[in-house]
């Protein structure tokens, strides 16, 4: 049997996902992730030794695209939903500790 | 005591494809912000991305010049992102199953030695766009930049310092290059170091490993050199203070200060590194045949440092002049046709070095684009070398083949530049020379300190009645002949 989700590990993956969650809501989704564990859990009951892994579950490849130029939306539209913009730029709240762009 | 520095790397290079990963945006460089954005990029409901197929094939490229392993299968994976420079949330990249894995690259260290340094993967990803922090307490976001195709390289931690690092950096520079897949400028982002860096301590017969620090915002070869040999001596201070050893979760990411040559600690969130990969639904996998594989196999180009060797080893160039041959494929490309034409190799890469890369370089463009003919230059060696046109004569006829596009031979005769070597026409001037120079003819006789400075000026003379087109070496002979 797989181990039941805890209130602990929910309030982890809603940090992780910069969700913000009350109690209530905790103590529900709670619930639900692990009906929702012991349900796929229903897999181990098959033997599964000599199926391949599944990496997508539409039965093709290679969908591809040629590398051929096409039109973008502009700077207007591109910035029409922005809650916030600085001239041609969203403008969001500071960014602190850059992880990746820059 | 002693200690060895170790150092893996983490490269991002961007590919130079027309169009992004999964959407048709231009990539381009310095466009208006904001200005290349689609609802993919922007990470719209509903959007579906689609791949690159020219993306693929120049990172497969890449992994085989790496000398990777290219698995017939590879498929895409979900890293969870929290930056708004990807407003998908996330970014596609590859988990599991990269394009290429356990490969190797040879990099050239002093002396013509080279040493192999291990690659552990290389996988495809894309770019995130860019945040910028000076405009006030706000940061802007610029999405040009979001979903460029970046290639991630992971290197064994086989390097030892930082000259190493920057000598592989500036060779896998070269063959991105070489295979025509980036433009591999630092400055502009186009290629981006992260070095991995601690060090093994020997003390008192006991071991010690430093805690790994990665070191971000190198933007040049220099920067990355100087960080490792900079974290180094830090490591070592820190530990002879401290002894602080590594453990799990004491990892830490220093950025690079480029005014002060400083790496200073980087706060980071305690859950950062949590990705939480998951199979990309939105792509399917990419099955990759044999034939498919070698037609990609088949843009694969003898590389650099093979090349530089061999210029050193068969044709006997200089380490030097083998690397700023070598540091273009289309200047390589040039010299190797040229040589192929019948140029004496030594000859062709003067003419190249000095005269080629200096018009180049004033038109601001390569060799190649020159509009020259590697056969033109081949027989220009060829006149050198027999001596038929002075080694200085090859400068003016060089610019005029860039000019005219002339074959050689009609621009040696239009410049009239054929060197003057037929004795007997040369002994008349020589006569002439003598004659009008009495005084000159008597300090060459009669010996002493003046004599040398004499012979020279008499030689002089004739050169300038011949226009330059005296063969200096017959004048000499000549003179030798009349004045002892
Ligand atoms: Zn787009």
């Amino acid at each position: 049997m797989a181990e039941r989700i805890d209130e602990e590990q929910v309030r982890k993956v809603a940090r992780l996902s910069r969700l913000e969650l009350t109690e209530g809501e905790v103590e529900e989704f709670t619930g639900q992730l692990s009906a929702i564990l012991e349900y796929v859990e229903k897999m181990n009951e098959l033997e599964t030794d000599r199926v391949e892994p599944l990496a997508h579950c539409l039965p093709i490849s290679n969908v591809l695209r040629e590398d051929v130029v096409k039109e973008s939306l502009g700077t207007e539209k591109t910035l029409a939903n922005a809650p916030q913009r600085d001239e041609d730029f969203f403008k969001v709240p500071k960014i602190l500790d850059d992880s990746f762009g820059a | 005591m002693e200690y060895k520095v170790i150092v893996g790397l983490e490269i991002h290079v961007q590919l130079c494809t027309r169009t992004k990963m999964f959407c048709g945006c231009a990539v381009e460089f310095g466009q208006e912000p904001n200005s290349r954005v689609c609802p993919v990029c922007l990470g719209m409901p509903g959007v579906l991305p689609v791949m690159n197929k020219q993306a693929f094939e120049y990172a497969v490229l890449v992994g085989l010049a790496l000398n990777c392993e290219i698995p017939g299968f590879t498929k895409w994976d979900r890293k969870s992102y929290y930056y708004p420079d990807l407003p998908k949330n996330y970014q596609i990249s590859q988990y599991d199953l990269p394009l290429s894995r356990n490969g190797f690259i040879e990099i050239p260290l002093k002396s013509g030695r080279s040493k192999r340094i291990r690659i552990i993967r290389a996988h495809l990803e894309e770019d995130a766009g860019k945040n910028l922090h000076s405009a006030g307490n706000y940061s802007q976001v610029d999405l040009n930049r979001t979903g460029t195709p970046l290639l991630e390289i992971v290197t064994e931690p086989d390097l030892n310092n930082g000259v190493e690092a920057r000598a592989l950096g500036v060779e896998l520079q070269r063959i991105v290059r070489f295979l025509g897949v980036s433009e591999g400028d630092m400055q502009k982002g186009q290629m981006r170091f992260e070095p991995n860096i601690n060090l093994v301590i020997s003390r008192d017969g006991r071991e010690y490993r430093t805690p790994i620090v990665e070191i971000k915002n190198l933007n040049s070869f220099r920067a990355l050199e100087r960080s490792i040999d900079y974290e180094e001596q830090r490591q070592l201070a820190e530990f002879l203070e401290s002894g602080k050893v590594i453990e799990m979760g004491n990892k830490t990411t220093r950025g690079w200060d480029d005014q002060r040559e400083v790496t200073v600690l980087q706060r980071e969130k305690e859950e950062a590194h949590d990705y939480r990969y998951f199979p990309e639904p939105d792509l399917v996998p990419v099955e990759l045949d044999k034939r498919w594989l070698e037609e990609i196999r088949s843009g694969l180009c003898e590389l650099p440092i093979t090349r530089q060797m061999r210029y050193v080893n068969e044709y006997k160039l200089s380490d030097y002049d083998a690397g700023v041959l070598t540091s273009e494929r289309a200047i390589s490309d040039f010299f190797d046709e040229a040589v192929k034409a019948g140029g004496d190799p030594k000859r062709v890469c003067n003419l190249l070095t000095q005269e080629g890369l200096r018009i180049a370089k004033e038109r601001g463009s390569s060799i190649a684009e020159l509009g020259i003919k590697a056969e033109n230059v081949a027989k220009l060696a060829g006149l050198v070398e027999s001596g038929t046109v002075s080694a200085s004569a090859s400068a003016p006829i060089f610019m005029q083949m860039v000019e005219t596009n002339k074959d050689t031979w009609s621009i040696v005769n239009e410049l009239n530049l054929i060197q003057k070597s037929d004795a007997g026409e040369l002994e008349a001037i020589v006569e002439q020379a003598l004659a009008d120079n009495p005084d000159a003819v008597k300090d060459v006789t009669s010996g002493g300190k003046k004599s040398k400075k004499a012979r020279g000026f008499l030689l002089g003379q004739v050169m300038q009645k011949t226009k330059g087109q005296a063969n200096p070496k017959v004048v000499s002979e000549i003179l030798t002949k009349k004045l002892g």
